[in-house]
């Protein structure tokens, strides 16, 4: 096994560094990095078109329809290659292949700003990477959702055209889930994946690296939708619409499908480190809540996304070389797609629940002072949903016409998974017992999480009846739903995420005040928001329509401030982010919050190997309140004991 | 939550009581009012049978979510409010890991309203029938009096006003409007929907290109079109007046304007209604240019052209295409019959 | 150059490609085609409006989509310069709109036959007229219910507006000669097409075409079809 006993022993896997890390000799312009990236990126885009162009110029649909998706589909394929190869990503691949030795990149990344631009393969810079580029994403995608409340502020007059609107809402939407999927996963899973757990490093740093490198490409391929028309199917993408849609079509698949990629690449990273990389005395017994989270949705990612991407690689088949399998009257259906989607789609949601989960599940024992209650309870939680997610896909496609008489049963698995869901209530509820509650920052965005997400879980229990659903299904209602359990579980768990371990990841604190702020804008906003679109999606307003009776008009009005509320308090975040980080500069403590977790027993932000020597775990991260409790690892521990520990597991060190 | 795990002081206030007295009081007012005060507005109302079962439902539903919001809110303001860390006090709070009676008990009472939802939500989607949903081409809840054969049937017996047939409607959806057929009126075609009331109505959903969805918010109907498919949902208006139609499945650009206006009439009117734009359409030619009614349409083959052109125009595939440009067919004379 | 100079030049720059991106996004989510003001044109509660339908287009993107054009108000429909590439139009609110149509597109069978009826027009009919050449009819002028597109294979598109209840086929021309071959179409083959109906209140109206025109694109209902400017267009009713 690969666990390093002592830093500077003999290792064949890197640990830090990247690609350029031998070749420092060379001006900087020489060495892989973002501009070299975009360099391979415009070759392979033209490559790709080029060889697209002579694959299809013979397709009879083609001076009809004055459209090739061949070339554009190549293109950005080719295009993400070369981005890939022109950050590095191969170069290892090739030294292996020609027989040259790996260089030596077992120590730290170097070079100040300049290791974020780069393949670099400590995991700590990836997680900032993620955090940066998640940002990104959110902030894209709430602009276009700001655009989305502006057309509705009227029921019949249009600021854009009817086709804009549902390329702003396709945008929006595929940005938002894209991001979502990685949004906790990416900056805190990556970051804190090895440091909760005791190693030094993840299982796969170039795996890992490149599920991050693989973002900024989805994000300007689906951008780049915008210029081709954009795509009118929203993010589901349903069939046969996807088929005839113009090219912006393409786009989407690609990109969600790198996102997938990603997030399969990221899921196999977790799991593989979380099995084999915990230090001696970290037992599955001891492992934080958020590590469950993220072992837990690891799974769902490796096993729902190769659905997505299979769903995507038929849809680009029918699109480019004219096969029909999502074409009824050539013999394929359009329900395929539609289960191929929602197998994924709805262990997605989880994918997208269980990390907010995760987070306040560890947020909320140390500003409660006292122990998480019922541990087992709430891993098993996780697992319970985790599991129950895989049978309850066919609830999308209740008034479908499919399988019309297995709505029962999918009505129970539906049903069945507020019990596990119910899990995380009672840990909650029992933490908060008789606790003493001190509302930091990131405590408020927990408590904000317990609170937007059981409106969201209730009004899924309505949307599980089916003969009620028949009146929400495809309404607001859905709309109101999933983004109460989405954005206020999952964005309420992110931004107490960062104010909890933004000091430990950047080594500097955020505004308090500011924080206080922001959450109050972003709760009442967000509920403001929100809450009437329950009402619109009972009154009768079904999703992505530009157009709506006109006395709804009021309530949407309402609707729509209170969304520019919520932006402002995006503003407020960025302001807070960019002024601590720039201008206050307050350095941050080791462990401001007085927490147990490993990662706040090590300097904020953690040394380069982020411990001096494997940590020996001596007890559990939430025994706040023991009186004899030991401390949670001993960080230097005697020469030998970790071996030895190793030893005892059959395990050569 | 037990009070013997940790319960420092013997003058300690009984707080699980309070809590459990306080949300127990406002539970009991929250279901009255919703009950009483709330129930007959709730949606989608009761224009049709199936409407005022799904009104039903979701009044059940709120009325058992009420007290599980009431609880964890009460629960999380109390402790807001009387366990917060005191100025000065840095300690730690009571070192409570677990309690096996409060989780199983937990666990209980969430799966026996789990079970309960189920049973119920079964019991409200077979009685009555399929509950306005749409339910596949063939049906395996029936309204009583109608058997699964007689819901497919391509020629359904006659309706007549206070007869006992039911009426057969055809939705079908295309980019981007509705249109519906009557096979009972010699398979007549409209762009708006009449119905009579009270008579138990058999509507056929499809599609002739991509996925829309039949939504009649206040008749509490939705069944998905698809193309090829034929999407059965059974519904009984009960109060006249005018409802709305819409597209509930992303369809394309016109997605947001599929939607019109239809009217629940008397069964008098309606027959005037259906056999007078049946008279007009045979007089016009239109019920011979029409196909003939069935269950699903497939618009690459038109018969009247004496051929069928998808063959001749060589469609390839997915992205081939169904008609071979502008001037396909033979150029014709468009007044002349 | 120390770390807070360069993290806010990075920034600065950051913030300069932000802009511009969304700069360039307003532009391509609020562009669309011009509008054909109507509304200064119309007198006595009448408006003539004018339109022809063509096999192709001028457009240098997209040139061989099937296109609608607008002529401007009282201008000679026999000049290229006449017509305007885009289907938004502008009317009164409770006017009788006087509409014509040029079709010079040829026929395509329409997905349903049903619009192949005449509904909504005053009167329930349009009047057609073919002509082989502008100025040479090649029969009479007929006043009727519908226009067949599968029997005879004789509409070329339909103009509808939904939420009007108007719905119109279009004939297609009836002659040999080949289909006009640029565009605007002034010369060649095509049949003129008059009806009339009435704007009640204001609001934004789409009407399209329910012939599926769209080739080369599943169920000919992509491309022009689903793209203003081309096949669907919204009628703006000035109060």
């Amino acid at each position: 096994m690969a666990i390093e006993t002592t830093p500077g022993a003999d290792r064949t896997q890197p640990a830090g560094g990247g690609p350029g890390g031998t070749g420092s000799t060379r001006a900087w312009w020489m060495k892989p990095a973002v501009h070299t990236a975009l360099l391979g990126a415009v070759i392979g885009y033209l490559l790709g078109h080029w060889v697209g162009n002579i694959l299809s110029y013979t397709y009879p649909n083609l001076p009809l329809s004055d459209t090739n998706d061949t070339p554009l589909v190549l293109g950005y394929l080719f295009g993400t290659v070369g981005w890939l190869a022109g950050l590095g990503v191969f170069n290892d691949l090739g030294r292996l292949m020609v027989g040259k030795p790996l260089p030596d990149i077992e120590h730290a990344p170097e070079g100040g700003l300049a290791k974020y631009f780069r393949y670099t393969l400590d995991h700590k810079v990836v997680g900032i990477q993620y955090l940066f580029g998640m940002i990104t994403y959110f902030l894209t995608g709430g602009l276009f959702a700001m655009a989305i409340r502006t057309e509705l502020l009227s029921p019949t007059y249009h600021i854009m055209s009817a086709s804009s609107y549902l390329m702003v809402v396709g945008e929006h939407s595929t940005m938002m889930m894209m991001m979502m999927s990685s949004v906790v996963l990416g900056p805190f899973g990556q970051y804190f994946a090895p440091l909760m757990i005791g190693s030094k490093r993840m299982a796969f740093p170039r795996i890992e690296a490149l599920g991050f490198w693989l973002t900024p490409p989805a994000y300007v391929i689906l951008l780049s939708g915008i210029l081709l028309g954009g795509f009118p199917t929203g993010w589901t993408g349903y069939a046969p619409l996807n088929i005839q849609a113009g090219p912006g079509m393409d786009t989407y698949a690609i990109a969600f499908g790198l996102m997938g990629i990603s997030m399969i690449l990221a899921g196999f990273n977790i799991i593989v480190t979380y099995i084999n990389y915990r230090a001696p005395g970290m037992r599955w017994s001891r492992l934080p809540m958020f590590v469950w989270s993220m072992f837990t949705v690891s799974f769902l990612q490796v096993l729902a996304v190769p659905v997505l991407i299979a769903g995507f690689y038929i849809m680009i088949a029918d699109r480019t070389f004219q096969t029909a399998f999502y074409v009824n009257q050539l013999g394929g259906s359009s329900y395929l797609y539609e289960n191929l989607f929602w197998f994924f789609g709805h262990p997605e949601v989880y994918i997208l629940a269980l990390p907010g989960f995760g987070v306040v599940s560890e947020i909320l024992p140390v500003f409660s002072r006292k122990p998480l209650f019922g541990y087992k309870v709430g891993a098993a939680g996780m697992f319970g949903v985790a599991l129950l997610s895989f049978f309850v896909w066919q609830h999308h496609l209740f008034n479908s016409g499919i399988n019309p008489d297995m709505r029962p049963l999918y009505m129970l698995t539906t049903e069945l998974i507020s019990i596990p869901t119910g899990f995380i209530y009672l840990v909650a509820l029992g933490t908060l017992w008789k606790a003493k509650i001190r509302l930091s920052v990131p405590m408020l965005f927990a408590l904000g999480l317990y609170f937007n997400f059981l409106l969201g879980g209730v009004s899924g229990v309505f949307l599980s009846d089916v003969p009620a659903d028949t009146t929400e299904h495809g309404s607001f209602f859905v709309m109101a739903h999933f983004h109460y359990t989405i954005m206020g579980g999952l964005i309420f768990a992110f931004f107490g995420g960062i104010y909890y371990w933004g000091p430990k990841m950047l080594g500097f604190e955020l505004n308090k005040t500011l924080g206080k702020i922001h959450f109050w804008t972003m709760f009442l906003g967000f509920n403001s928001t929100f809450l009437p679109l329950f009402a619109l999606g009972l009154m009768g307003m079904p999703r992505r329509v530009f157009e709506y009776a006109r006395n709804l008009q009021t309530l949407n009005d309402w609707v729509s401030i209170s969304a520019y509320i919520l932006g402002a308090s995006m503003l407020v975040f960025l302001v807070n982010f960019i002024w601590s980080m720039l201008f206050a500069r307050v350095k941050a403590a080791a462990n401001p919050w007085n927490a147990r977790g490993l990662e706040w027993q090590v300097s904020s932000p953690p040394p380069p190997e982020n411990f001096q020597h494997i940590p020996v775990v001596l007890s559990g991260p939430y025994e706040y309140g023991v009186k004899d409790a030991p401390p949670v690892a001993d960080l230097n521990p005697p020469v030998g004991v970790v071996s030895a520990a190793y030893a005892g597991a059959g395990v050569e060190a | 939550m037990s009070e013997s795990t940790a319960a420092p002081a013997a003058t300690e206030p009984r707080h699980g009581v309070r809590i459990v007295v306080i949300w127990a009081v406002l539970a009991i007012i929250a279901d009255v009012l919703i009950w009483t005060v709330w129930r007959p507005h709730l949606p989608p109302g009761r224009m049709s049978v199936e409407a005022q079962g799904q009104q039903y439902d979701i009044a059940v539903m709120a009325m058992l979510c009420a007290p599980v919001l009431l609880f964890i809110w009460t629960y999380f303001a109390y402790a807001l409010i009387n366990w917060r860390q005191r100025e000065g006090d840095e300690e730690d709070g009571p070192p409570i890991h677990g309690n096996t009676k409060v989780q199983a008990t937990w666990i209980t009472v969430t799966a026996v309203i789990v079970l309960s939802l189920f049973v119920f939500g079964t019991v409200e989607l077979i009685v009555p029938a399929g509950a306005g949903a749409g339910e596949g081409p063939s049906p395996i809840w029936n309204p009583s009096g109608i058997t699964t054969a007689d819901a497919q049937a391509v020629s359904p017996p006659a309706w007549t006003p206070g007869g006992k047939n039911p009426l057969v409607v055809q939705a079908i959806g295309q980019q981007w409007a509705w249109t519906y057929r009557f096979p009972q009126f010699g398979g007549m075609e409209t762009t708006t929907l009449q119905l009579p009331i009270n008579t138990e109505v058999v509507l056929h959903v499809t599609s002739l290109d991509v996925i829309h969805s039949f939504w009649s918010y206040e008749l509490g109907v939705k069944a998905d079109a698809n193309p090829g498919v034929d999407n059965i949902a059974f519904f009984k208006p009960q109060a006249m007046g005018s409802f709305s139609v819409r597209c509930n499945e992303l369809c394309g650009i016109w997605h947001g304007a599929m939607f019109n206006y239809g009217h629940v009439v008397s069964q008098a009117a309606f027959q005037t209604w259906a056999s007078g734009v049946q008279a007009k359409e045979q007089a016009d030619g239109l019920l011979s240019d029409l196909p003939a009614y069935a269950l699903t349409y497939d618009p690459t083959v038109i018969p009247q052209l004496g051929k069928d052109i998808v063959k001749v125009a060589g469609i390839t595939g997915a992205n081939g295409y169904y008609y071979p440009g502008p001037q396909a067919g033979t150029p014709g004379d468009p007044v002349s019959p | 150059m120390s770390v807070p100079v360069r993290v806010v030049t990075l920034l600065v720059a950051f913030a300069a490609v932000v802009v511009g991106a969304v700069f360039i996004v307003a532009h391509y989510v609020v562009g669309s085609p011009p509008t054909v003001d109507y509304t200064s044109a119309a007198s006595g509660g009448q408006v003539n409006v004018v339109l022809q339908e063509d096999p192709q287009n001028n457009s240098s993107s997209k040139p061989d989509w099937v296109s609608y054009y607008v002529m401007k108000p009282g201008a000679n429909p026999m000049q290229a310069s006449s017509w305007v590439h885009t289907t938004l139009l502008k009317v009164p609110a409770n006017t009788q709109v006087n509409m014509t149509i040029y079709g010079y597109d040829g026929c395509t069978p329409p997905r349903n036959n049903f619009w192949t009826q005449v509904q909504g027009t005053m009167g329930g009919t349009v009047t057609v007229q073919q002509f082989k050449n502008p100025g040479k009819p090649l029969g009479p002028v007929v006043t009727t219910p519908t226009i067949n597109g599968w029997a005879h294979c004789a509409v070329g598109h339909t103009f509808a507006i939904p939420s009007m209840h108007v719905f119109v086929p279009v004939g297609s021309p009836n002659a040999s000669a080949s289909l006009c071959g640029s565009s605007p179409c002034v010369s060649g083959p095509y049949t003129l097409e008059k009806f009339s109906f009435r704007t009640t209140n204001a609001g934004e109206f789409r009407w399209q075409c329910f012939v599926p025109c769209g080739g080369g694109f599943l169920d000919g209902n992509g491309g022009p079809m689903a793209t203003l400017g081309y096949m669907t267009g919204q009628i703006t009713v000035v109060g």
